[in-house]
């Protein structure tokens, strides 16, 4: 038998090769990419995962692992000649136990249910990518998935305790528990971010966190971006440490506004942000937080007076990355980090890079962590434009490492970035990932070509 | 016998010189760090200092052998902190050894452990290669995260030569409620209760036979509403209770392991509330659960480990045996990277 019979006499009626069936599957949200995969699979439980890398393994036959294909930077892209391993169908929460504040799932559960469930006890799960109503715990997991409340509980590698992996070479390693704290190598840590590359989570241990008793929201307006900027280094240095701080500009207000009409303020720039805890000590930090935004020279503020009003400020924000893709027929989003006190110089430059590349870019971003969000606009109809947004992306990329910041603060590297890894990396730097790589799968099957840049130079 | 590394090239040199090596910051955790037959002993005490700090973007570098107390010195004077509470500080753990063994305090249960604020490394491989894993920034995502690989590495993959973390602000005043339950039962009740709350709580301890401890930062007005609410609640549980004014001296205390300094072996053993039945069945000594029952640091004897070991107890010995670790890192994961990394065996494990 050939690898596809071998393929469906594991999965029958589960294999999709006909070209309607595997048209969705042939890019993610980065949609200037786009390959056909030789077949996609739906398995509906880990012993079917395993079965698969197994015969993968076999045959030699690539594989990427599929969530619901949200990655901006081609993460889950399908490799020419090889499989997709599309886990939706593995979206059952297996155990959530609110004595010990976890939730063990598998790697289709949709973000937002985790928190859904764990609702009923008071608990939530912490990281919310915009995504959240979509994305997947799997390739949460992979990307090391933030959101607007990182700052202070973290990302998603700060919220698995443990995990169930099948290797490249199918074996199957459990890593973790479900404890806070562990002994021996962080091996379920150093997974999480490594995008794929090492293997599928087909179980997650995710820790639940309390819901907090009290928010404090507030959106505060801005004549120019910089002033919005230094309002947070503000709030920072007054030893505050806000749930979050998020800033839009015009170009993302008017857009958000268009769409969702969350009823914000027109203004060259708006920050949002949340105080969350125990009641008296929000509405003592409130006070300060007042006072700091009234410094800052912000000339409209506005509190949410209720969960609705909160809800209604959120609306914008969350909405914000899809209403800018309708002002245009297409667009990039790069999420490059730089230190916080250089947000107000690395934002005056990404204008400028935009008026010499003769480009629209919007931001939209969690200030709190210096994680800029800035969406590049373009026509792919038009000939070389897509060309010359890759080229400003690219130096916003360059950008953010010259002043200190990395490459990507949570969408990853995938295959948009690679070749900027050098930028970032020392050459040893990378040719220990591809030991590591090596290592674990020899033969390199488990999303080739993500990552890691084709040439590493030196060495 | 022991070298002393106090600069990069020194740490790339002394790992191409010596075909068994263990990384040492100063011994406060012996177990780990004393050299085996057969190994030769790194001393890193002098690759020591920090290297940048800018308080606004809560992050700061160090060379991996600077001792924590001088870490806390310089965030103190910005009203900062190492949320992960790292033990031992006051008997001179360094960065890398805590990074190494993986360890954090009772503070641990505001904002999370060593892993949840360990941003970046710079580390020399078993081949002498200087490899640099995360970043120097709050938020990151870029390449294999080589960094949270270290920690509670035991220093299997390389020697840690710089360190990147994260911190955060610290609260303006504290305040400490110790509450006296009438049994476990009811500790664990309470405590379970706990730690389903939005509390915000800094430290949540269980100190047994049955009291907990509970330490609250925040604004002072505040902390005085909170602690009222706290005695109510736990008076339902037949809690006495007792309120620590200057709580300072106490934490710091705890944060060193005094309670464990006259047993032979000291030992950490990860947890969950609902094994604290269990593991009180065990002959175990002084002892104390910290971060609302996640983790357990003991003291015991030989028949205490014995017993930690037969019931299946993940666990690793800071102190008094030779063998640290229980159970060995998974094989099909673990090998491989080791192999990658350290492929002659240079270091400790595996
Ligand atoms: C509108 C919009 C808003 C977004 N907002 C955010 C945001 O705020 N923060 C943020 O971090 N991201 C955001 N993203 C990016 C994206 O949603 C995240 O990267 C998300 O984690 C991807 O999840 P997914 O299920 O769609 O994974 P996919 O796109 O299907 O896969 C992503 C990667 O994970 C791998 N993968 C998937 N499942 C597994 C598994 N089980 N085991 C191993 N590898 C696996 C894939 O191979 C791929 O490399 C946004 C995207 C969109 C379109
Ligand atoms: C009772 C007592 C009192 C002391 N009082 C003082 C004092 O007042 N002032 C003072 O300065 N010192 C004091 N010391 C010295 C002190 O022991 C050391 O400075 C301290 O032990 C540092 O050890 P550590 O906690 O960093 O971990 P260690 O016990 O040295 O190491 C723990 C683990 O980490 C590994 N490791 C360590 N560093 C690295 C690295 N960079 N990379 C990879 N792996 C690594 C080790 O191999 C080991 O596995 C005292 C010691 C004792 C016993």
């Amino acid at each position: 038998m050939g690898f596809l019979e071998e393929l469906k006499a594991l999965l029958p009626g589960r294999v999709l090769t006909h070209e309607a069936a595997l048209a969705p599957y042939e890019s993610d949200a980065l949609t200037a990419y786009r390959k056909r995969p030789l077949a996609v699979v739906l398995p509906e439980g880990k012993e079917e995962v395993v079965a698969v890398v197994r015969l993968c393994h076999r045959h030699g036959v690539p594989f990427v692992a599929r969530g619901s294909g949200t990655s901006l930077s081609g993460g889950s892209l399908p490799v020419e000649g090889g499989i997709v391993l599309a886990l939706n169908r593995m979206n059952r929460i297996l155990r959530l136990d609110p004595k010990a504040r976890i939730a063990v799932v598998e790697p289709g559960v949709v973000n937002l249910e985790v928190s859904r469930q764990a609702a009923p006890f008071g608990l939530y799960y912490a990281p919310d990518p915009s995504s959240q109503p979509v994305s997947t715990i799997g390739g949460n997991v992979a990307f090391n998935s933030g959101g607007a409340h990182c700052l202070k509980y973290g990302m998603t590698a700060n919220h698995v305790l443990g995990l169930e992996v099948v290797t490249p070479e199918g074996e199957v390693v459990r890593l973790g528990g479900e404890s806070l704290e562990g002994v021996g190598p962080d091996l379920h840590g150093f997974f999480v971010g490594t995008e794929g590359l090492l293997g599928v989570a087909v179980e997650i241990t995710l820790r639940l966190l309390p819901k907090p008793e009290a928010y404090h929201t507030l959106l505060a307006a801005y004549r120019s971006l910089e002033e919005a900027g230094n309002a947070v280094s503000l709030v920072i240095r007054r030893g505050l440490l806000p749930g979050a701080m998020e800033i839009m500009d015009r170009l993302a207000i008017e857009a958000a506004e268009k769409a969702v009409r969350a009823g914000y303020p027109e203004a060259e720039a708006l920050l949002i942000v949340e105080l969350e805890g125990p009641k008296e000590e929000v509405a003592e930090e409130a006070q300060v937080l007042e006072e700091v935004i009234r410094e800052s020279g912000a000339y409209a503020v506005r509190v949410a007076g209720s969960e609705a009003e909160r809800q209604a400020i959120w609306k914008g924000r969350k909405a914000a990355f899809s209403a800018v893709g309708r002002l245009s027929p297409d667009y990039l989003v790069q999420d490059g980090v730089v230190p916080r006190s250089r947000l107000g110089e690395a934002l005056r430059e990404i204008q400028r890079l935009s008026q010499a590349h003769g480009l629209r870019v919007a931001n939209v971003f969690h200030a709190g962590d210096g994680n800029l969000h800035p969406l590049v606009l373009y026509d792919g109809k038009k000939p070389e434009e897509l060309e010359r947004a890759e080229a400003l992306a690219g130096e916003i990329l360059r950008l953010c490492v010259r002043l200190g910041g990395s490459l990507t603060g949570e969408h990853g590297i995938g295959v948009e970035k690679k070749a900027y890894m050098p930028e970032m990396f020392a050459p040893e730097d990378l040719l220990a990932m591809e030991r590591v790589k090596r290592a674990l799968d020899p033969k390199g099957l488990a999303n080739r070509g993500k990552v890691l840049p084709e040439v590493v130079h030196g060495g | 016998m022991e070298v002393r590394a106090s600069t990069l090239g020194e740490v790339v040199e002394a790992v191409r010189a010596y075909p068994r090596l263990r990384p040492k910051g100063g011994g406060t955790k012996p177990a780990l760090s004393a050299p085996r037959e057969g190994e030769v002993g790194l001393n890193l005490s002098g690759l020591s200092g920090i290297l940048e700090y800018t308080p606004e973007e809560f992050v700061f570098t160090a060379w991996a052998g600077t001792p924590i107390a001088e870490v806390e010195e310089a965030l103190r004077a910005h009203g900062q902190y190492l949320p992960f509470h790292p033990p031992l500080k006051g008997k001179g753990a360094t960065l890398g050894g805590t990074v190494a063994a993986g360890l954090s305090g009772p503070l641990r249960h505001r904002y999370g452990g060593l892993r949840d604020f360990l941003l970046g490394v710079r580390f020399v491989d078993g081949e002498g290669r200087v490899v640099r894993g995360g970043g120097k920034v709050v938020k990151n995502a870029a390449g294999f995260p080589f960094h949270r690989l270290m920690v509670g590495s035991l220093g299997a993959f390389g020697v840690m030569v710089e360190l990147s973390f994260k911190v955060f602000p610290y609260p303006r005043a504290t305040r400490t409620l110790r509450a006296k339950m009438p049994s476990l039962n009811e500790a664990l009740s309470a405590l379970e209760r706990l730690r389903l709350l939005p509390l915000d709580l800094l430290a949540l301890d269980l100190v047994p036979p049955a009291t907990l401890e509970l330490r609250l930062g925040g604004f002072p007005k505040s902390l005085k509403a909170r602690l009222e609410g706290l005695k109510a609640l736990l008076a339902q549980g037949g809690a006495q209770t007792e309120v620590l004014e200057e709580d300072g001296a106490h934490w710091e205390e705890v944060r060193d392991l005094r309670f464990l300094e006259g047993s032979p072996i000291w030992v950490k053993v990860p947890a969950k509330p609902q094994e604290v039945a269990r593991l009180e069945g065990l002959p175990l000594g002084p002892r104390r659960y910290l971060d609302g029952g996640e983790v357990l640091y003991a003291g015991t004897g030989p028949e205490g480990l014995e017993a930690l070991r037969r019931a299946g107890l993940p666990h690793l010995v800071l102190k008094g045996a030779e063998d640290p670790l229980y159970p060995p890192p998974p094989e099909a994961f673990f090998t491989k990277l080791k192999r990658a990394l350290d492929p002659r065996g240079c270091f400790p494990l595996g």
